[in-house]
C-alpha cells in the first residue's frame, strides 16, 4: 500500500472562521499530526485560486489525502471532491471538517473555539488516513419535473420546462390554478390588471401539451432521490366528473347553499358547489362537503337534477397515485397574517378595517362591489387610513419586511384617488420603493395630493374625543418626523398585513425534507450564490415559499429553478455516492438480521453459497445494515468502524 | 478544577446535521462540549460505536436523528429508537447512567431545538462529573 501523505487545508472563510479561531495556529497543529505532509491556511479555499493550490500540492508533493477545515460538507463538499478528482485523485480520498457552521459560528468567541476546531481537524486527519477510493456510479434520471404550487412562480417554471418538450406535473390543492396574483386587482408600479396578464397564462398553462395539471391534490409522500423521486398524489374528489364537465356551472347557479368566498378573502359568498373565480382554470366546479346540504344532511341534489352533462357524481373518491419525476420545485407561496392578532387595530371587531388582500378584492371588478370602493354600510368613504407594517418589521410578530407592502400601498392611495375623493392617510415607517420604476411611481404618487405620516400606528378607536371624530375610525398616530401625536379620523382603515410562511409549511418542510430560516419561509442552499437549489438535491424552491418577493422577483426565481432543473435534464443522468454497504462474505454467517432491516430491499440472500448480497444498485447506503450485522461482516463504506473509531480518538485525543 | 464534559455527537446527515448547520448560520450560540461526527442515518450507528466513545474518553454521547416518521431512509430512526431501549439496559448493567447517552431528535429546520439539546446535555454530564475510568476498563474491555 502507497504511504498516505495528507495535505490539510485551513480556511478563513474571510472573518467568518479567522474572526473567533485562530486559524494560524490550527494550521500549525496540523502539522504536527500524523502523515501530514502539509498543512496551509487561506483565506478563501473555494475560490479558484484556493482550489489550485491543492492541486498544485497533489502534484507537486504527491498528497494522497485532503482535509479542508471550513464550511459544511452539505454546502462545498462536491466542490472540493471535484478537486480531487480534477487532480487525479479519487473525490473519497477527502474529509471536510465542519469549523463554520459547527464551530466559529456556533460559540461564543474565546480560546475554545480554537480548541475545538484543532479538535475537529484532528479527528479529519485521523478518518481520512483510513479513507479509500470508492467507485462513482452513475444512474438515469426521470426526466419529468412536479411543480408544487400553481401560482404564478409555479406555471413559469411549469412553462419554462414544458417549452423544452419535457413533461412536467403541477400539483395544486385548490381547485384552479392562479394563486393569490389571481386575487389582485392591478400591479405596481405599471398599474396594469393581474387578471389580464395572468389569466392568458393559466390557459396557456393548461393547454400546454407538456403539462398536466393536478388540481385539488397534494403530495402526501417521496421517496428516492435526486433524478429518481416517487412521488404520491392525493387527489381529492370533486364529486364533479372533469370528463363529463362542460363549466356551465347551472350547478352553481342552482346551488341553495352558501358559504364564504375564499377568493373574495371573505368578503362574499359563494355557493356550495362552486369554482373560486369565474376565470378559473380547470373550470370545473367543486362540491364543499362542509357546507353541501347533501353531504350534511343527506338531501338536495339540485345541482346533480339540474347538470345536463350528468357529471355529478357523489360516489367519487379520492385518489392515489405515483408519479416518477427527477425535480421537484416548490411553489408552495405565502399565506397572508392574521390582523386580528394585533386588537389594538380593531380588525374584526370594526367593520370598515380591511386587510389589504380584502381591499385588493373590493377594488376589484369581479369583487364583491365590482371594484366600488365603499364602506360597511355602502357609502363612499370621505377619508383612508392606510397602514403599514402590519405585522412586519415588529419584533413581536416578524422581524422582517414582507417587500411589497410600500409599493401596495402606493397602489392603493393611487386607485382610491381615482374611484373617490377621499383624503388619503399613508402611515408608514419608511418607504422602501427598491424596484425597478418604483422610486419613480412613487414620486408620482407623492404628487397626487396624498397625506404622509412617518410612525407607527398605536391603536384604531372608536372612542370619538371630539365632535368630528364621531361616527368615524379614529388613528392614533405619532409623526415622528414632527414630533407630536396625531389622531386622524378616517372612515376607513385597510391594514398592510404581512406575508407569512404558510401554515402548514412544517409538515412541508419535512416531507422534503427542507431546512426553514429563522423567519420560517424555506432555507436555500445559499443565501447569495444558490437561493433557488435547497440541501435536498434535486428539489428546488421558487418564489414568496422562500421569503416575500413581488411579482417580478417570484418570476425571474422560478425560472431560476427552471433552468436548474433542465440543466439536469438534459444531462440525462447522475452521479449518486458511492457510499454503500458491501458484504464480506467470509464472514457472514447467513442469519438474514440485515435481510429484513434494509429499507430498500436491496439485500437478498443467496441460498446456494448461504450468505447474504447487497444489490449495489438499490442500495442507499444508509447504513442500517452494517450497525445491525453480529457478526460485522457489512462494511457501510465511506463510514466504516475503522473510520467512524479513527474519527471517535480524533475528537477525543 | 472546572471539569468540561467531552461529549460525542452522532448526528444523522439529512434532518440533525442541517439541524445543527442551521444553528450555525442563524449564529445560535451553544456549548462547545459536543464534537459532532455525521453518519448517513440514526440507523446507520451502531451500538458498538457508542461504546467505543465511551471507551474512548467521551463522558456522554448524544445521538441525533431525523423525527419518526421523517427518516431520509424511511425508517432507519425506528431502527435507532429499539436500539436504545436495549443500549440502555446494557449501560445500567455496566453501571454507567442513563443521561450519558442520550437520543433526541431533531430535524433540518430546529437549529434553535439543536442548540437547547447541546446545552442541557452538557449541563447534565457537568453535573454528573467525568465517566469513572474504573467503570469504563472494567465495563468495556
Amino acid at each position: 500500500m502507497e504511504e498516505v501523505k495528507i495535505g490539510v487545508y485551513v480556511c478563513h472563510c474571510g472573518t467568518n472562521i479567522a474572526g473567533t479561531v485562530d486559524v494560524e495556529e490550527v494550521a500549525k497543529y496540523a502539522e504536527t499530526l500524523p502523515h501530514v505532509v502539509v498543512s496551509r491556511h487561506y483565506p478563501y479555499t473555494c475560490s479558484d485560486p484556493g482550489q489550485e493550490l491543492i492541486k498544485n500540492d497533489i502534484k507537486e508533493l504527491g498528497i494522497n489525502r485532503v482535509v479542508v477545515a471550513s464550511c459544511s460538507p452539505r454546502l462545498h463538499e462536491k466542490t472540493f471532491q471535484g478537486v480531487l478528482r480534477e487532480a487525479g485523485l479519487n473525490p473519497y480520498l477527502f474529509q471536510m471538517a465542519n469549523i463554520r457552521e459547527h464551530c466559529s459560528w456556533l460559540h461564543e468567541p474565546g480560546p475554545e473555539v480554537t480548541e475545538k476546531a484543532k479538535r475537529m481537524v484532528r479527528a479529519a486527519v485521523n478518518r481520512v488516513s483510513h479513507h479509500e477510493p470508492l467507485e462513482i456510479r452513475s444512474v438515469p434520471i426521470f426526466p419529468a419535473t412536479l411543480v408544487v404550487g400553481g401560482g404564478i412562480a409555479g406555471m413559469q417554471a411549469a412553462m419554462e420546462i414544458a417549452n423544452s418538450n419535457h413533461m412536467v406535473y403541477i400539483v395544486e390543492r385548490e381547485p384552479s390554478l392562479g394563486g393569490h396574483m389571481a386575487q389582485f386587482d392591478k400591479t405596481f408600479p405599471t398599474l396594469d390588471c393581474a387578471a389580464c396578464i395572468l389569466t392568458p397564462k393559466m390557459t396557456e398553462v393548461a393547454r400546454h401539451p407538456f403539462i398536466r395539471i393536478l388540481t385539488y391534490s397534494e403530495v402526501v409522500g417521496i421517496s428516492g432521490y435526486v433524478g429518481n423521486f416517487r412521488v404520491k398524489i392525493r387527489r381529492k374528489p370533486r364529486y364533479v366528473d372533469e370528463g363529463k364537465c362542460i363549466g356551465c356551472l347551472v350547478c352553481q347557479e342552482k346551488c341553495p347553499w352558501t358559504a364564504l368566498s375564499e377568493f373574495n378573502a371573505g368578503t362574499s359568498k359563494r355557493k356550495a358547489i362552486y369554482t373560486p373565480f369565474a376565470q378559473a382554470v380547470p373550470n370545473i366546479p367543486v362540491i364543499d362537503t362542509e357546507h353541501c346540504a347533501y353531504f350534511l344532511k343527506g338531501k338536495c341534489r339540485a345541482c346533480e337534477k339540474f347538470c345536463e352533462a350528468n357529471a355529478i357524481n357523489f360516489e367519487q373518491s379520492e385518489l392515489i397515485f405515483e408519479l416518477e419525476v427527477g425535480n421537484i420545485i416548490i411553489a408552495t407561496g405565502f399565506d397572508t397574517f392574521d390582523a386580528s392578532s394585533i386588537p389594538q387595530y380593531g380588525y374584526g371587531r370594526y367593520p370598515n378595517v380591511f386587510t389589504s388582500l380584502e381591499f385588493e378584492r373590493l377594488c376589484s371588478p369581479t369583487g364583491p362591489t365590482e371594484g366600488h370602493i365603499i364602506l360597511a354600510d355602502g357609502r363612499q368613504p370621505e377619508s383612508v387610513a392606510i397602514v403599514h407594517c402590519v405585522g412586519s418589521r415588529d419584533k413581536n410578530y416578524h422581524e422582517y419586511c414582507s417587500r411589497v407592502c410600500c409599493m401596495y400601498a402606493l397602489k392603493y392611495a393611487h386607485l382610491i384617488k381615482e374611484k373617490t375623493d377621499a383624503e388619503i392617510y399613508q402611515m408608514y415607517i419608511d418607504m422602501r420603493c427598491f424596484g425597478k420604476g418604483y422610486e419613480e411611481f412613487y414620486n408620482r404618487i407623492s404628487n397626487e395630493g396624498i397625506n404622509f405620516i412617518r410612525g407607527k400606528v398605536a391603536k384604531v378607536t372608536d372612542e370619538a374625543i371630539v365632535e368630528e371624530e364621531k361616527g368615524k375610525l379614529v388613528v392614533l398616530v405619532e409623526d415622528t418626523l414632527l414630533g407630536i401625536m396625531l389622531r386622524v379620523p378616517v372612515d376607513m382603515v385597510i391594514l398592510c398585513i404581512a406575508l407569512e410562511p404558510r401554515k402548514d409549511t412544517n409538515e412541508v418542510a419535512r416531507l422534503f425534507h427542507l431546512g426553514r430560516s429563522a423567519d420560517g419561509f424555506f432555507l436555500e442552499r445559499h443565501p447569495k450564490l444558490d437561493p433557488v437549489a435547497t440541501m435536498s438535491e434535486g428539489i428546488l424552491i421558487a418564489g414568496c415559499c422562500q421569503g416575500p418577493k413581488d411579482i417580478p422577483d417570484s418570476v425571474a426565481q422560478a425560472s431560476a429553478a427552471a433552468a436548474r432543473a433542465l440543466a439536469m435534464i438534459a444531462r440525462g443522468k447522475i452521479e449518486v455516492a458511492a457510499i454503500t454497504a458491501s458484504i464480506d462474505e467470509t464472514k457472514c454467517s447467513g442469519c438474514k438480521i440485515c435481510n429484513l432491516l434494509c429499507p430498500y430491499d436491496a439485500i437478498f440472500f443467496d441460498d446456494e453459497a448461504k450468505v447474504s448480497r447487497i444489490n449495489q444498485v438499490l442500495c442507499q447506503g444508509c447504513g442500517v445494515c452494517a450497525a445491525a450485522c453480529p457478526s460485522g461482516a457489512i462494511t457501510h463504506n465511506y463510514f466504516t468502524a475503522e473510520e467512524i473509531t479513527a474519527e471517535i480518538e480524533g475528537v477525543l485525543a | 478544577m472546572n471539569f468540561e464534559p467531552k461529549i460525542v455527537g452522532f448526528l444523522c446527515n439529512w434532518c440533525s446535521y442541517a439541524g445543527a448547520d442551521l444553528a450555525g448560520i442563524s449564529r445560535l450560540k451553544c456549548a462547545p462540549n459536543v464534537n459532532i461526527i455525521r453518519m448517513m442515518c440514526s440507523g446507520g450507528i451502531s451500538p458498538f460505536l457508542i461504546l467505543k466513545a465511551l471507551e474512548a474518553g467521551a463522558d456522554g454521547v448524544l445521538i441525533c436523528g431525523c423525527s419518526p416518521g421523517d427518516c431520509h431512509y424511511r425508517e432507519g430512526n425506528y431502527m435507532t429508537m429499539r436500539r436504545m431501549i436495549l443500549l440502555k439496559k446494557l449501560l445500567e448493567q455496566l453501571g454507567i447512567e442513563q443521561e450519558r447517552v442520550q437520543l433526541h431528535w431533531v430535524c433540518a429546520a430546529c437549529g434553535d431545538e439543536f442548540v437547547n439539546v447541546v446545552n442541557k446535555m452538557t449541563a447534565e454530564i457537568k453535573e454528573l462529573g467525568p465517566l469513572q475510568a474504573g467503570v469504563k476498563s472494567r465495563a468495556l474491555t
